[in-house]
């Protein structure tokens, strides 16, 4: 295989990067799962904060999509 | 070494995928073989032009008898309208309404470019970064460019935050400031990275399923994540519109 050792880095930092959507699932769960426990305390108020709830699911995902972004990066354009 | 070069070439092309997951995002001509120029009419024309035909079919023919009564097309037309009108409404405020058309028009753009990408055989235009970048980038100038003509260098005050200790402002204002330049990053990146990674990771399983062991659990598995990405297709498109709601309410209101 004429890859050599820097292709060999960039593919298992590829893999790497990706560990980092695991941080990004437990904060879109952490959002959600508060989201809904404090809607099941007070429903009337729950609608009215669904748009909040997702503004805050778009936020934390953004750092896991940075992590996929490194790791297409690696892929495709080291 | 000469046999680890040749188990992995060999791996490499009797790999079990039937066709590889990412070919569905290639960009061909529609017509003839040739090269891909700036004219040429590629599978992204032909979806994005279908994209605004069926906006164009909802909004203008939908709508064009204005009944009172109104058929299915017109209540599903009155009903994208009041769901937009009430979320920019209630984001960025009375004033905010002024901006309603972009906002109404980029969301359409993009549930209505998701859900025909999520036609089989079809080509999803969100997913590729060039289309959404443009989106995103659009947005942040517009929004920059109308904090800076409503309020002058007052906008600025968008990175200081006066609610914080004076001794935590300055630190606070250099990650506020580069929130706010990753920001047509993060919006585009998060369109284009969902939309290709479900697609993507349906095609896997599309291959998975003429393998005869797992084709059963692959076919389950493909229904699963379609109606999964349905889901998706919508609230990405909800999330890229409310926070381009989210960065107009701070160009129109930068105090916090």
């Amino acid at each position: 295989m004429e890859g050599d050792i820097v292709q060999m880095g960039a593919y298992i930092g590829a893999g790497l990067a990706c560990t980092g959507m695991g941080g990004a699932a437990v904060g879109v769960g952490h959002v959600v799962g508060n989201f809904l426990s404090g809607a099941l305390r007070n429903p009337s108020a729950a609608g009215g904060q669904t748009a909040t709830m997702f503004i805050g699911i778009a936020f934390s995902e953004a750092l896991g999509i940075f992590s996929f972004l490194v790791a297409l990066l690696l892929m495709f354009a080291v | 070494m000469a046999t680890e070069t040749h188990t992995t070439d060999a791996a490499a092309e009797g790999s079990s995928l039937v066709f590889h997951p990412m070919d569905q995002f290639i960009v061909k001509p529609l017509f003839g073989d040739g090269p891909v120029g700036i004219f040429t009419i590629t599978n992204v024309t032909l979806w994005m032009a279908l994209t605004i035909l069926g906006i164009f079919l909802l909004l203008v023919v939908g709508t064009s008898r204005r009944a009172v009564v109104p058929s299915r097309t017109q209540s599903i037309a009155e009903l994208a309208y009041g769901f937009v009108y009430k979320m920019v409404e209630d984001v960025t405020g009375k004033d905010g309404l002024r901006y309603f058309p972009y906002i109404m028009t980029l969301f359409l753009f993009i549930v209505f470019a998701n859900f025909l990408g999520l036609l089989p055989g079809a080509f999803t235009t969100t997913s590729h970064i060039a289309v959404t970048a443009v989106m995103a980038m659009a947005v942040f100038l517009s929004v920059t460019i109308i904090g800076f003509w409503k309020h002058g260098l007052g906008f600025l005050g968008v990175f200081w935050i006066s609610s914080a200790p004076l001794v935590l402002r300055p630190i606070l204002a250099i990650i506020e400031v580069i929130s706010y330049f990753v920001r047509p990053v993060s919006h585009s990146i998060r369109l284009a990275g969902n939309m290709m990674a479900g697609h993507a990771v349906i095609k896997v399983f599309a291959a998975f399923a003429a393998l005869l062991a797992i084709s059963p659990f692959a076919i389950v598995a493909i229904s699963a994540i379609y109606a999964l990405e349905v889901l998706v297709a919508f609230i990405q498109a909800y999330v890229f519109a409310i926070l381009t709601c989210v960065y107009l309410k701070d160009a129109l209101h930068p105090h916090h």
